[in-house]
């Protein structure tokens, strides 16, 4: 070793000592490389793109109306070629309703997350870097709504809103006003949990000392949140989202299958459960294609949440 | 002295309430620096350098510290009386600041590049090319090497006297009237601390700034300062020019921190001499003279009256009743 580090003085006699160390990785090949090795993960993203391409690419081969088509004459079909997945109660295909209903929840899925997020992020923020009052009327306020039952919440709203929202014409498909409904209550029913983790993350980074360093050069409050402070709260906030998807996927699923949540003839994956309970071994079909492409979701996304956690934790110089 | 100093503090006194009761963290301390100088600020750890300092630049955090008294005049402002957005303006253009420790003063997730552009675009109109090209010609000042490319690389990627450069260069990004090095080289090894030693005295000498060094390495103070504030407890207790510091120091925690020194130019039979006893708790307000506990010429008014600075020599001011050459109380107060 002595006569190594020597002839290494010797050869690079204009360096500093600093130049030394092995050549540093970007940032982002630094995620993929880690994010590969997360099998599971990657199992799950794989999992999650084939569920996009069978929602959104389905839509491609089958037509939506053909999805809302009733006839009754084929009512509880068994699978077969002309209907892979069977026929429902009223006689439309399983198959085609499965892709749009797969788009109509993850668009609530997605929506309802970007809802929750902002919500979250805007109140643990405050809360955790003013402190102070600010963080104690916050947080009571938190409080106060994590006391509440979400479903109960959920149902409550859902009848108390439902009905209410005309439907929707966008890129040239009708929508269920419950769609809108539906978002906006998962968004505001599930931001508390999201706060506290921010407002933890806020609370202890902001006792760092580039904090200082950063108030110090002149950074205004708002630029430390955003710029300084939530890049490095953004791992758990990341992995929150996407679990948070997943549950707003289910949440949906509940209440559409109480029936109080996305009004048919518009599908979802919950509300294709809506009376499949009634036929869960007569018609087996009815619950188990939907049933499965929301457990096959909410897993995949969460395999990727947890990936992402590993992969994109800035702290980590871990190859 | 006709010129006006660039930083005129006057009686600060900063106070910490905590739940076992009230830090009393600096009480009453005034100082200047003029345009140009280097002003060494000494003292073991915890006698309130650097809470003086964060006060200066209004970054005391609140609670639970509080400015309880006292003006820091710059230019023709008081810093204590601005508003939040006024101090903002100041901290970084006016008035910067490099930290102890390189290692957690950079924000691991932004890389440098974007950290050194952010003062720059907070403070001037400046494009975000602009910027840019200005960060590289910093980071090319500050001596790191390949700059334009190592401007996309993040924190992590650089050693601990690699990131003191950037600290510096990012300080340096609006070229301020003042520097304040908050022990910039304690947590470095002894080679890089030489080498941020002469780059800053370089930089100071090239843009004709002031610098406030903190520290309690009295070598380094040796070298760079142009006068030297000792301070204990709180107090500042002795000011002078620095060669006045090392041939005449006047007050006796001064000769104790010399005394500690290991020095070269001695034989080695000698033992380094220690302080005897332990800094005060700042938890209780000192009566008398904060260092009359560890002090061997102490006499009864020390135990009664905090003495203030006096002037001993023209720029020599000294805070002890004693005059330690004699050993005898000073007449006429």
């Amino acid at each position: 070793m002595g006569i190594l580090n020597i002839m290494i003085a010797e050869s690079t006699p204009n360096l500093f000592v600093d130049d030394l160390e092995t050549p540093p990785l970007p940032l982002t090949t630094l995620a993929w490389k880690r994010f590969k090795r997360h099998r599971m993960a990657m199992l799950g993203g794989v999992f999650l793109i084939l569920l996009v391409l069978y929602s959104f690419g389905g839509s491609l081969f089958v037509e939506e109306k053909y999805a809302n088509f009733t006839n009754p004459p084929i009512r509880l079909n068994t699978p077969s070629w002309q209907h892979p997945f069977g026929t429902d109660t009223v006689g439309r295909d399983v198959l085609a309703r499965t892709i749009y209903g797969g788009q109509i929840s993850m668009i609530i899925g997605i929506l309802a997350v970007i809802i929750e997020t902002s919500l979250g992020i805007l109140i643990g923020a405050l809360a955790g870097y003013y402190g102070g009052t600010i963080d104690s009327l916050l947080m009571r306020f938190t409080e106060a709504m994590l006391n509440i039952p979400e479903i109960f919440l959920l149902i409550v709203m859902a009848k108390f809103f439902g009905n209410k929202i005309p439907n929707l014409t966008l890129l040239g498909r009708t929508f269920s006003g419950s769609v809108v409904v539906i978002i906006v209550i998962i968004g505001l029913t599930s931001w508390m949990y999201l706060a506290r983790i921010v407002r933890a993350e806020f609370l202890s980074i902001k006792e760092n000392d580039f904090i200082l360093a950063a108030k110090a050069t002149g950074t205004s409050n708002t630029e430390i949140i955003i710029r300084h402070i939530l890049p490095n709260s953004i791992a758990p906030i990341i992995v929150s989202a996407t679990l948070g998807i997943a549950n707003a996927i289910l949440s949906e699923a509940y209440i559409s299958f109480l029936g109080l949540g996305v009004q048919p003839p518009t599908a979802t994956w919950g509300n294709m459960l809506d009376g499949a309970n009634n036929y869960i071994e007569s018609a087996p079909w009815l619950w188990f294609f939907p049933g499965l492409l929301i457990l096959l979701t909410v897993l995949s996304i969460n395999f990727l949440g947890d990936g992402l956690r590993d992969a994109i934790d800035p702290h980590s110089r871990a190859i | 002295m006709t010129k006006q100093p660039l930083l005129d503090v006057k009686n600060l006194v900063t106070e910490f309430i905590i739940p076992e009761g009230i830090v009393y963290a600096v009480n009453g301390i005034s100082f200047n620096v003029n345009p140009g100088e280097t002003l060494a600020v000494v003292g073991e750890s915890g006698c309130g350098k650097s809470v003086s300092m964060l006060s200066v630049m209004g970054l005391i955090p609140t609670p639970p510290g509080i400015i309880v008294d006292g003006e820091a005049i710059y230019g023709n402002k008081n810093l204590f009386k601005l508003a939040e957005e006024e101090m903002e303006q100041i901290r970084g253009k006016e008035i910067a600041m490099v930290f102890q420790d390189p290692m957690t003063s950079l924000n691991p997730v932004l890389t440098i590049g974007k950290q050194i552009t952010e003062a720059l675009i907070c403070h001037f109109d400046i494009t975000k090319n602009d910027a840019r090209d200005r960060a590289i010609s910093l980071l090319d000042m500050v001596g790191i090497p390949e700059a334009r490319n190592r401007l996309d690389d993040y924190p992590h990627q650089f050693s601990g006297g690699m990131r003191q450069r950037v600290m510096i260069a990012m300080a340096l990004a609006c070229d301020p009237h003042l520097l304040i090095a908050d022990e910039p080289t304690t947590a470095l090894d002894v080679t890089i601390q030489a080498q941020i030693v002469e780059l800053v005295l370089q930089l100071k000498r090239q843009k004709d700034m002031a610098v406030i060094w903190i520290t309690h390495d009295l070598g380094v103070v040796a070298g760079i300062a142009d006068r030297v504030n000792v301070m204990y407890a709180g107090y500042i207790v002795e000011e002078a020019l620095v060669d006045d510091l090392y041939e005449d120091p006047r007050h006796p925690y001064t000769c104790g921190l010399l005394g500690s020194l290991p020095r070269v130019d001695h034989r080695r039979e000698r033992k380094l001499c220690s302080i005897p006893g332990s800094p005060p708790s700042l938890l209780v307000k000192p009566v008398g003279c904060p260092f009359r506990p560890r002090c061997q010429y102490s006499k009864e008014i020390c135990q009664f009256e905090t003495p203030k600075l006096r002037e001993t020599s023209r720029g020599h001011h000294v805070a002890c009743w004693i005059d330690i050459q004699s050993g005898e109380q000073i007449s006429g107060s």
